[in-house]
C-alpha cells in the first residue's frame, strides 16, 4: 500500500474484482489467486473466455498455475530482478505508451543533480544510521516552485532517462542468474505483458502477500507500478495494480486507521514534533502548480472534522478541537508489529488486547511472540474460538506455573451474528445483515468496545488518572433506545453538519444542523462539521445507507455496478480514471469507455471522475489528484529505500554475493539482534530456500477453519512441499514425516514430494526451495502440527515493517 | 424423459473444493478423520459420508507438471447398472426419480455386504459406497430435495468458476457441446465423457485415465458384472422407450 500511495496517491486496490474481466493480459505475480481468492477467479475465467492471456509467475506450480496460459517460475525473493528486466525490455523495445508517459507521469521531471546510484547504494546513504538522506533525490523546481520538465524526455536527468540508466543493468543474463527463470520464459512474459502498452489494450496485475512479505516488499510493488505507468495501464478498465486482500475487511481496517502511522482516512498520526494543530496542519502537502489539484490540501478540514467527531462539543476552536488530547508518536517512532512485539519481549508492556488476531501463530518468529506474551501482566483475547494466543501459557515448552500473565477470554460474534459493513478489496463498503444471534455470552465487537470504553470512563471518573482529558472528553453516544446501534457509528463515520449553514462555501446552498453531510467536499475546518473518516463521507447520507444498496444496474457495461453497495471515494469504482482519457476527455480506448467528457453539457459521463475539473487539454488538471504534482511517479523519492526499486537478496539467502551489486541486503532494513532473533545466510546448516503460504481450505492461522471439521478433513495436517529432486538428495519419500528447521525453531510436517516444485539454477549452482502453509497451531487438532511462523525471521520491509515470511533459509530432514 | 443433467467443465475447475464441502454441508454428512499422506486429495476416496470428492492427479509431461482436478460424483446414468443389479438381487435400495432422472439410494435400507459389493462393482464409475456400521448404501443424491424446490444442487450453487453446471438435459448437452467445440482447436484430445449415457457429463482435455482411473466408463471385460450389464441392457433400452 505504501508503494501504491507513493506511485499514485492512494494505498488501495485501484480497480475491483469484476474488472478483471476487462483485461487483455492478467499477470498474477506475488499471489496465488485461484487458491487464496477463489471466488475472484470467476472474473479471470471470464477474461479467459474472451481470449485474454493469464500469466502466473510463482516459485511453485499451484492450483492457479493449472489455469495459466503462461506459467513461469522464479526463486522466492527475486521479483525486483524479474520486473527490472521487464522495465528494461519495455524501454528497449519502445513498448511504452508515450502519450501517457509524457502527460500523466513524472517521466519528464528533472531530478536533483546530486542524485546518484552506485553499486547498490543511492546517494545520501549513512551506513551508521542505515538510512538515506532523501533530499538528494528531490525533484527540481523552477522559480515559481513548479517542477522542471523536459517534455522531449531527452534530458539526462529527467526521470525517464534515469530509469533507463538504472535498469540498463537488468540484462536477461543477469535476471536469469538471479531468479533462476530461463531466459526464454522471461522473454515470453515480457513480450506478452509488454503488448498492453497500446491504448486499446489493458493489462492488470494481481498481488498479495507474495510481494509484500519481503524486505523489499514495497519496492516489489513499486517496480510493478513503474511498469503499469509506462504501459498506461493505470486508471483504465481492465488495468491497475490490484492488491488482493486476504481478509474480507482488511481494506476497511486500514481505511479506519488500524495501522500505527495513520488515523482514520489516511491522515498521519500526530507526532511529538507537532504539538499543536497548527504544527500538524503545516505538514499538509502543497503544490504551486495551478494545474495540480493536490487534493490533500484539504487535510485540515478532514482533521478538524475528525476531532469534532471524537470530542463533540468539547472540541472548540479555542482548544484546537482537542488536538492536544490525541496521543502522539515519538519523533521517528515506528510502532509496527515487529517493534511492538520486540518491546513486549523486552518487558515494555503490562497489558495487551489480542482482538480478532492470533499472534502466537501469525507473528513472524512466533516463538519470540509466545515468549513475549509471557512478559505481560494481563492479556485480553477477543475471538470466536480459543486460539494459540489465548492459551499460549499451556502451549509447547511453556510451564504454566511460571507464567504470570492473566488471560481474559472474550467470545465475540461471528460475521453472520452481527450487523455492519465490511470494505472489500475493491474498496466497496458492503452492508451485511445479522442472520442469527451469537451463542452464549458472545457479543459483537462494537458492543464489546462500547461497554469497555464506558467502564474505562467510569473508572477515570472515580479514580481520576494522569491524563483524563482524552477519556473524559470523548463523545461516546452510539446508542439508540438504550442499545448499541451500529447505524449511529456508520453515520458518525459519514459526518454531520453540526450547525445550520445558511450558505455553504462549496455550493452556496443551506444545510441544517444535525443532518448528514452529502460528501467530504462539504467538510469544513472551522468546527461546523464532523466526520469520522473523510474517505467514507457520502456512504451514509440523508438519502440513506449507500452501503446497503443492491441494484444491479450497469450503465457503462464495464461491470462497475454503481448502485451496488458503495465504493470509497464518493462511489468511484476505478480510481485515477481521468488517466483513461486523452487531453480532450475522449476515452483513449473507446471500446472500454470508462469516462468521457460531455463538452456540450460540461460534465463527465461514466464512472465518477477522479476530480470534476474539465479535461487537461482545456483548462483542466492533472489526473493523479492525490499526488502533489498531479502525476504518477516513475521516480518515487518518498520511500526509505530509494526512488527506484533495486534488487537485494532476502536477509537470509542462499548466495554469498548479490549479482547486481555489493549490497547483499536492502541497506536500510532494521536488524533485530540478540535473544530469539538469529539469522543464517549461506549457512550449510540451512541450505534450502523456504517460503510460507495459504491453501484454499484454511484461513490465516486457521483459528476459524481448523474448528470446521469439513475443512480440516480436506487439509488435516501441516505439510512441507518439496521437489522430487530434493527428496531424492535427502532421502525423503512422499508422505514421510519430516522436521523443518531454521535458526529460530523446528517444525514437524508431512512431506509432499511433487513435480510442482523444481530446483533453481542460481548463478550456476542448484538451489532447492521448499514451502509450508501457515494455517496450523498446536491447540487444535492435536495431530495438526504447529505454526510455520515458528521458523520465520523478525525482519521487515523498511517502509512498512511487513515481515519477510516469503523467503528465508531452512533445513529439512526425515523426522 | 429428458430430466436434468450436470455438466462439469474440468478446464474451469480450480479445485477450491467448494463443491466437496457444500455437498457435505447440505447433506449433513460428517467429516471423516483424515491424515496428510502426501497429496492434497482428502478424504482419500468417496465414502458413505462423502458423495462428492475432488480428485487431484499430478503428472509430469516433458519435465513439466500437469495437475488435473476431477470432481467425482455419481453419473446418474440414464440406464443405471447399479439399479438393475440391485433389482436382480432383490435389494430395494435404488430408485429413479421420474422428473429429473436422479438415481436415488435410500441409505436407511439395510444391504448385505456381498450385495453391496456386487452393486458397487456394477457401477462403471465405482461410485456407490456401503457403510459397515449402518449397512446402508449412499452416494450423490443430485440434491433432489433442493432440485424439487427449484434450487440448484449445492455443489453447483457454490462453484465460483462455472465448472459445475446443472439444468435441463437438452440445455446442458448443448452447453457441453458448445464448450467442447471451443476447446477442440487448442486441446485436440478434448472430449465429453459418456455424454449419451449419463447425466453427469465431464469435459476433459486429455486421456480420462490421466484424471482418474474411473473418469470414463471402464470396459470391464467379461466379468460377472459385465454379464449382468449385458443382460440388463436390452431391458434398459426397452424401459427407455416406455418411460
Amino acid at each position: 500500500m505504501a508503494a501504491l500511495a507513493e506511485s499514485f496517491g492512494r494505498g488501495a486496490m485501484t480497480n475491483h474484482y469484476i474488472d478483471f474481466r476487462n483485461s487483455d493480459v492478467i499477470l498474477n505475480m506475488g499471489s496465488n489467486v485461484a487458491e487464496n481468492h477463489p471466488v475472484s477467479f470467476k472474473w479471470i475465467q471470464a477474461a479467459k473466455d474472451k481470449g485474454s492471456v493469464f500469466i502466473h509467475v510463482d516459485p511453485r506450480y499451484t492450483r492457479t498455475s493449472t489455469k495459466a496460459d503462461i506459467f513461469v517460475r522464479l526463486r522466492s525473493g527475486t521479483d525486483i530482478a524479474f520486473l527490472g528486466g521487464m522495465i528494461k525490455y519495455i524501454l528497449d523495445n519502445n513498448l511504452y505508451d508515450e502519450f501517457y508517459v509524457k502527460n500523466y507521469t513524472n517521466a519528464s521531471f528533472i531530478v536533483n543533480p546530486k542524485y546518484n546510484f552506485d553499486d547498490g547504494l543511492f546517494s545520501g546513504y549513512d551506513p551508521n544510521k542505515r538510512s538515506y538522506d532523501q533530499s538528494t533525490w528531490a525533484l527540481e523546481k523552477d522559480e515559481n516552485g513548479i517542477p522542471k520538465r523536459d517534455v522531449t524526455l531527452q534530458n539526462e536527468r529527467c526521470a525517464l532517462q534515469l530509469l533507463k540508466k538504472h535498469y540498463s543493468r537488468y540484462t536477461l543474463e543477469k535476471v536469469t542468474a538471479i531468479t533462476g527463470t530461463p531466459q526464454e520464459d522471461l522473454e515470453k512474459v515480457y513480450k506478452v505483458y509488454g503488448s498492453t502498452g497500446k491504448p486499446d489494450k489493458a493489462g492488470t496485475e494481481l498481488y498479495a502477500m507474495g510481494w509484500t512479505q519481503h524486505t523489499v516488499g514495497v519496492q516489489n510493488i513499486r517496480a510493478m507500478s513503474i511498469i503499469q505507468t509506462l504501459l498506461g495501464n493505470m486508471g483504465i478498465a481492465g488495468g491497475g495494480i490490484n492488491a488482493l486482500r486476504g481478509e474480507s475487511n482488511v481494506q476497511g481496517s486500514t481505511d479506519q486507521g488500524l495501522l500505527f502511522h495513520i488515523i482514520p482516512g489516511y491522515l498521519p498520526t500526530p507526532r511529538e514534533q507537532w504539538q499543536t494543530l497548527e504544527d500538524y496542519n503545516k505538514t499538509t502537502p502543497s503544490s504551486k502548480d495551478p494545474r495540480s489539484v493536490n487534493w490533500w490540501k484539504n487535510r485540515p478540514k478532514y482533521v478538524a472534522s475528525l476531532l469534532k467527531s471524537f470530542y463533540g462539543d468539547k472540541a472548540t476552536k479555542e482548544n484546537n478541537f482537542g488536538y492536544a488530547w490525541l496521543p502522539k508518536l515519538d519523533k521517528v517512532q515506528d510502532a509496527s508489529w515487529l517493534n511492538l512485539f520486540d518491546e513486549m519481549y523486552n518487558g515494555a508492556f503490562t497489558g495487551f488486547f489480542a482482538w480478532g488476531m492470533n499472534p502466537a501463530c501469525s507473528g513472524a518468529n512466533a516463538g519470540k511472540v509466545r515468549q513475549a506474551l509471557a512478559k505481560l501482566d494481563w492479556m485480553v483475547n477477543v475471538n470466536v474460538f480459543d486460539n494459540e494466543t489465548g492459551s499460549f501459557w499451556k502451549g509447547p515448552g511453556m510451564d504454566p506455573k511460571k507464567i504470570k500473565t492473566e488471560v481474559f477470554q472474550l467470545p465475540c460474534a461471528a460475521f453472520l451474528e452481527k450487523e455492519g459493513s465490511i470494505s472489500n478489496s475493491g474498496r466497496w463498503m458492503q452492508w451485511r445483515w445479522k442472520a442469527s444471534n451469537p451463542p452464549g455470552d458472545a457479543m459483537p465487537d462494537g458492543e464489546i468496545m462500547y461497554d469497555l470504553f464506558n467502564k474505562v470512563k467510569a473508572l477515570y471518573k472515580k479514580e481520576k488518572g494522569v491524563f483524563p482529558d482524552p477519556i473524559m472528553n470523548m463523545k461516546w453516544d452510539y446508542k439508540t433506545n438504550g442499545k448499541f446501534d451500529i447505524h449511529t457509528v456508520a453515520k458518525e463515520i459519514n459526518g454531520y453538519f453540526l450547525e445550520d449553514i445558511p450558505e455553504h462555501p462549496f455550493d452556496k446552498k443551506a444545510y441544517k444542523k444535525g443532518t448528514l453531510v452529502p460528501s467530504f467536499v462539504f467538510l469544513l475546518d472551522d468546527g461546523r462539521t464532523s466526520c469520522g473518516n473523510w474517505i467514507y463521507s457520502a456512504s451514509y447520507t440523508e438519502a440513506g445507507n449507500m452501503a446497503a444498496r443492491r441494484k444491479k444496474t450497469d450503465p457503462t457495461g464495464l461491470g462497475l455496478y454503481p448502485e451496488w453497495s458503495w465504493a470509497w471515494p464518493v462511489n468511484r469504482r476505478i480510481i485515477y480514471n481521468r488517466a483513461s482519457v486523452d487531453l480532450d476527455g475522449n476515452p483513449r480506448n473507446p471500446k472500454m469507455a470508462l469516462l468521457k467528457w460531455d463538452a456540450e453539457n460540461k460534465k463527465w459521463v461514466g464512472d465518477i471522475p477522479d476530480g470534476t475539473a474539465p479535461p487537461m487539454g482545456t483548462q483542466g488538471v492533472y489526473p493523479f489528484i492525490m499526488k502533489p504534482d498531479g502525476v504518477a511517479s516513475i521516480f518515487g523519492p518518498g520511500l526509505k529505500d530509494g526512488p527506484f526499486p533495486e534488487h537485494y537478496e532476502p536477509l537470509e539467502c542462499p548466495i554469498e554475493k548479490n549479482i547486481m551489486s555489493n549490497q547483499r541486503i536492502n541497506p536500510v532494513i532494521k536488524i533485530f539482534k540478540g535473544g530469539p532473533d538469529t539469522f543464517a545466510t549461506c549457512d550449510p546448516r540451512y541450505p534450502f530456500v523456504c517460503t510460507t503460504y495459504r491453501v484454499t481450505e484454511h484461513w490465516q492461522t486457521g483459528v476459524l477453519t481448523r474448528w470446521l471439521p469439513w475443512l480440516l478433513e480436506a487439509e488435516p495436517q501441516m505439510f512441507c512441499e518439496m521437489s522430487k529432486e530434493l527428496a531424492e538428495v535427502i532421502g525423503i519419500k512422499n508422505g514421510d514425516k519430516v522436521m523443518v528447521e531454521t535458526s529460530r525453531g523446528k517444525l514437524g510436517a508431512v512431506a509432499i514430494v511433487t513435480s510442482r516444485f523444481k530446483p533453481f539454477v542460481i548463478a550456476g549452482q542448484t538451489i532447492h526451495q521448499i514451502g509450508l502453509p501457515y494455517h496450523f497451531g498446536w491447540l487444535h487438532p492435536k495431530d495438526g502440527g504447529d505454526s510455520a511462523n515458528l521458523l520465520t525471521p523478525t525482519v521487515g520491509d523498511p517502509n512498512t515493517m511487513i515481515p519477510e515470511s516469503k523467503a528465508f533459509m531452512a533445513n529439512v530432514k526425515k523426522a | 424423459m429428458a430430466g436434468k443433467s450436470f455438466f462439469i467443465d474440468t478446464t474451469r475447475c480450480t479445485a477450491c473444493r467448494g463443491c466437496q464441502i457444500a455437498c457435505k454441508q447440505w447433506n449433513m454428512n460428517p467429516a471423516t478423520k483424515t491424515k496428510q499422506s502426501g497429496s492434497h486429495q482428502n478424504p482419500e476416496d468417496l465414502s458413505f459420508s462423502t458423495f462428492k470428492l475432488v480428485r487431484f492427479s499430478e503428472l509430469e509431461v516433458n519435465g513439466k507438471p500437469v495437475w488435473y482436478f476431477f470432481t467425482d460424483q455419481c453419473r446418474h446414468c440414464l440406464e443405471p447398472p447399479c439399479m438393475y443389479t440391485a433389482q436382480s438381487l432383490g435389494v430395494k435400495v435404488i430408485t429413479r426419480d421420474e422428473a429429473t432422472g436422479a438415481v436415488l439410494y435410500d441409505p436407511k435400507v439395510k444391504v448385505k455386504a456381498a450385495d453391496a459389493k456386487t452393486i458397487r462393482e456394477s457401477c462403471p464409475w465405482n461410485i456407490p459406497r456401503w457403510d459397515q456400521k449402518t449397512t446402508g448404501m449412499a452416494k450423490c443424491t443430485m440434491c433432489i430435495d433442493r432440485v424439487r424446490g427449484g434450487l440448484l444442487p449445492a455443489c453447483v450453487k457454490t462453484c465460483p468458476t462455472g465448472a459445475m453446471n446443472f439444468g435441463d438435459r437438452d440445455k446442458i448437452l448443448e452447453m457441453a457441446q458448445k464448450r467442447l467445440n471451443e476447446l477442440k482447436a487448442k486441446f485436440p484430445k478434448a472430449q465429453l465423457l459418456n455424454a449419451e449415457s449419463v447425466r453427469t457429463i465431464f469435459l476433459v482435455i486429455d486421456d480420462p485415465k490421466n484424471y482418474w482411473e474411473h473418469a470414463a466408463e471402464n470396459d470391464v471385460g467379461i466379468t460377472p458384472i459385465a454379464v449382468i450389464k449385458k443382460l440388463i441392457r436390452p431391458l434398459a433400452n426397452f424401459s427407455h422407450f416406455v418411460g
